[in-house]
């Protein structure tokens, strides 16, 4: 049974505002519209910026990728501030519990002591690998041009900072503060971890923050997620090590989450022009290598003499999500 | 078992370090100067970054968690008075002449401090400062966001608001003082953007810029801004211990940091002064019910508030900066000039002006007893008259903006109220114009950068504010009203004096239909 209470109703003078009229249509907008389209200053700036004088400080000449209507990127997630936090913090409560679970009743003491320590070994010290992420994520956001692109890559700079952070606590539960000098000293000069690295430092100073996006986001967690949370976390999960995938349990979900972000940015931006689609096909094709001379000494040590299979499989599944979204690679 | 060991609790700093400060490390496959390349040039000289205090221990799941549960009740509150009619609960609509000074002039503001905060938090070398303005960026965005979503509600009853958040801050000429302010803080440096925004705007100013308009919105009805304002509290409170922690760190860093803050602090303070004199006018003439003077603001806020702030900072040998003595003498001038530019700049208005009625007049005669009956009432008085017998004042030109401040030439002198404060400078071979000692000051210390200012009045006498495809040849031509088209103020609805305008009757109608029975 339905109930209808009486209002007083009052015509509005108009749905939306001009821009997003404009856009989309003399109707009510959403909150992810209101919130994203048009609020970055487009094309009056007092000052050069000392920092870069080339350019204005919103410039659509920081990237080769060129669009003619950079708010073509829009995010199929549609988070605005409020929808991400929202989401997120209900993914966080589920991680929460699964922490508190773990901690309470011992259970990472169940672990069979060689996969605690494949953990300690591998998923640990990759929460540098989050951080240079966060730092990537960070330059997109500053630099980048159309907040339907430089929001997400906030959320997504902090998502990584969370991410890391969630490693870390592994690193506490499974052994405490030490776990973490450890992972960090095998980050540093430990041999396994040299050429990822290198990798990230090579990162760090792209200037083009699309090329950024390309080589972090699509490239390197493009492979390097699927092999931790899904390949190595079946892993876990088969030896008994279900501790493990509870605690990457919120890794996992956002993976797929963001891949699918990440893919509408490229899909759209390759199906833009030619020019566009050979420069990101030519980014992928020069990351994809570099990823994965940096990851090959990271799927030994996870995957023993299936590791060559493995990354192939990785390899195939990641051209054939790239042949999907227009990419020659 | 030795696993026992591990069961100890870490404390909450020493967790927090390893959810942080562990995370960075020197870099050794690339030269640290190529991946913090802006970390120098500013001459601010950091010897350990590890020294940095953090001002808030915050990780990403317990961000998410509170944040996320502020956002559902906001949403819930801003749900209901939509559905509500909220909007028929204001004083009166003439009070939404603030609110859309707040959603032009602020809210594009908070969405740069997202941007700028999110380069501050790429660019600094220590973890713990780039953890800190990482979360001020998301912050900022969530602002602006909040603050769209609040006002867009108005947007669909009341003229004004239409033209967004954005497009208007770029054309229209009083929008440009917020705008040049932002503008010139992101162009600087990571430090130079710390001072700017972490600390003058944030830390000395933000109480007489947010507590005035929150305020103002609490007294006169208006629950959606009220509860923006509420929700963003906590937020602002970190970005407060944020910009004093920079400030701070920065001096004990090196004793050599002294001069280029200080220098950076006088600079600050007042171009920020500059910009509050838009909110000086908005608390002594645009609220119908007022919360306090901007004097008595003033007084509060900067003079007590503030002059303890500078006792404190004084251990490292800043000093208050020399500007401040001209305010106080400012403090019973700047809202008046100010209005009655607007008031007589109406029609190039986006938002409605009106004259102070009687009631109002004496409020301000009460508040400003040295000032306002002698300077400012026979002003008012005047226009009045002329209004009522049907010649309502507007100037048919633009007035000339300060190169710095940006804000058009119409305070006067420090000793001389009668008589306008122009100063000069020569750069170039070209001369530059300034409203204030302050101003000039700013200028003569960076020409290079001030000449560059894109002033809006320079720019529509140039002829380069006019909608794509204007030809200014054709006979009749009337350059005001492609400016308004340019800037999407419509004419004759956005602009002009609230008695007689649309939202007026508008509110008058609804109010009837919501309270009587016809």
């Amino acid at each position: 049974m339905q109930i209808d209470l009486r209002t007083v109703a009052i015509k509005p003078l108009r749905n939306t505002f001009d821009h997003l009229v404009e856009r989309f249509g003399d109707k009510p907008a959403s909150r992810y519209q209101e919130g994203s389209y048009n609020i970055q200053q487009e094309s009056i700036f007092h000052y050069r910026p000392a920092w870069d004088a080339d350019n204005v400080l919103f410039d659509k000449k920081r990237t080769k990728i060129q669009m003619k209507d950079w708010y073509a990127l829009k995010d199929p997630r549609q988070y605005y501030y409020g929808s991400y936090t929202i989401t997120r913090a209900r993914q966080q409560d589920a991680a929460e519990s699964s922490f508190e679970m773990i901690e309470d009743r011992g259970l990472a003491e169940l672990v069979p002591a060689d996969l605690k320590q494949m953990a300690l070994d591998v998923l640990v010290p990759m929460r540098h690998v989050e951080w240079g992420g966060n730092m990537g994520n960070s330059y997109i956001t500053a630099y980048g041009y159309g907040t339907v692109i430089t929001q997400p890559c906030l959320y997504h700079a902090m998502d990584h900072l969370g991410v890391a952070q969630y490693l870390t606590r592994i690193g506490l539960v499974l052994d405490g503060p030490e776990a973490l000098d450890t992972a960090k000293e095998a980050w540093m000069s430990g041999a396994m971890w040299q050429p990822m690295r290198r990798h990230v430092e090579n990162l760090l100073v792209l200037q083009d923050w699309f090329e950024i996006f390309v080589a972090q986001n699509l490239v390197l967690e493009g492979l390097l997620n699927p092999m931790l949370y899904d390949y190595l976390d079946a892993e876990f999960s088969a030896k008994g090590a279900t501790a493990i995938s509870m605690m990457t349990r919120f890794m996992a979900e956002w993976s797929a989450e963001t891949a699918k972000w990440v893919d509408a940015q490229i899909k759209v931006a390759a199906a833009e022009s030619a020019e566009n689609k050979a420069q990101l096909s030519a980014w992928v094709t020069q990351y994809r290598a570099e990823t994965l001379d940096a990851l090959a000494p990271i799927a030994k040590r996870s995957f023993g003499d299936k590791a060559d299979e493995l990354l192939a499989d990785l390899t195939s599944e990641f051209n054939a999500r790239c042949a999907k979204l227009g990419l020659a690679v | 078992m030795d696993m026992k060991a591990n069961k100890k609790k870490l404390g909450l700093k020493e967790k927090y370090a390893h959810m942080t400060r562990g995370l960075d490390w020197e870099t050794t496959y690339q030269p640290k100067e190529k991946v913090f390349p802006q970390a120098t040039f500013e001459g601010i000289k950091v010897h350990d970054w590890d020294k940095w205090e953090d001002p808030f221990r915050l990780t990403m799941d317990a961000y998410w968690k509170y944040q996320a549960e502020k956002e559902r009740k906001l949403y819930a509150v801003l749900d209901a008075f939509a559905q509500n009619n909220g909007h028929l609960g204001l004083t009166d609509a003439r009070y939404l002449s603030a609110v859309k000074l707040f959603l032009t002039g602020i809210s594009p503001l908070e969405y740069v401090a997202h941007r700028g905060f999110a380069a501050a938090g790429r660019n600094f070398p220590g973890v713990g400062p780039r953890v800190a303005c990482l979360m001020q960026s998301i912050d900022e965005v969530r602002h602006a966001q909040t603050q769209i979503h609040a006002l867009s509600n108005y947007n669909k009853f009341y003229e004004g608001f239409h033209a967004g958040a954005t497009h208007q801050i770029e054309r229209v000429w009083y929008l440009s003082v917020p705008k040049s302010f932002f503008d010139d803080a992101f162009s600087a440096g990571p430090f130079e953007w710390m001072i700017a925004i972490g600390f003058s705007f944030e830390y000395v100013l933000t109480n007489l810029l947010f507590v005035p308009f929150m305020s103002g919105a609490a007294y006169n009805g208006d629950m959606a801004t009220v509860t923006f304002g509420f929700s963003a509290q906590s937020d602002e409170a970190r970005h407060m211990t944020l910009g004093l922690e920079c400030i701070k760190f920065m001096l004990e860093q090196d004793p050599d940091n002294l001069p280029i803050v200080q220098k950076w602090i006088d600079k600050w303070a007042w171009r920020g002064i500059r910009v509050l004199s838009l909110v000086a006018t908005m608390m002594d003439y645009m609220l119908p019910k007022r919360v306090m003077s901007w004097k008595e603001a003033w007084e509060i806020y900067f003079e007590q508030n503030g002059g303890a702030l500078f006792n404190d900072l004084a251990k490292y040998g800043i000093k208050v900066p020399e500007c401040i003595t001209q305010c106080t003498v400012d403090k019973e001038h700047i809202s008046h000039q100010i209005w009655l530019t607007l008031c007589t700049h109406g029609h190039a208005m986006a938002l409605h002006t009106w004259l102070p009625n009687a009631d109002e007049m004496d409020w301000l005669s009460a508040k400003y007893p040295n000032t306002f009956d002698k300077y400012y009432r026979p002003r008012f008085e005047k226009l009045q008259e002329l209004a009522d017998k049907g010649e309502r004042f507007y100037a048919n030109t633009l007035p000339m903006l300060c190169q710095v401040c940006q804000i058009p030439m119409l305070f006067t002198e420090p000793d001389d109220p009668t008589k306008i404060c122009y100063r000069e400078s020569e750069y170039q071979g070209e001369k530059y114009h300034t409203c204030s000692d302050g101003c000039k000051h700013i200028f003569d210390d960076e020409p290079e950068k001030y000449i560059q200012a894109w002033l809006p009045v320079h720019q529509v006498y140039m002829g380069n504010c006019w909608p794509e495809g204007t030809d200014p040849t054709v006979e009749g031509f009337n350059p005001l009203a492609k400016y308004l088209e340019w800037c999407h103020i419509e004419d004759g609805k956005d602009n002009c004096d609230y008695e007689g305008s649309s939202d007026q009757a508008n509110f008058a109608a609804w109010r009837g239909v919501a309270t009587q029975n016809v």
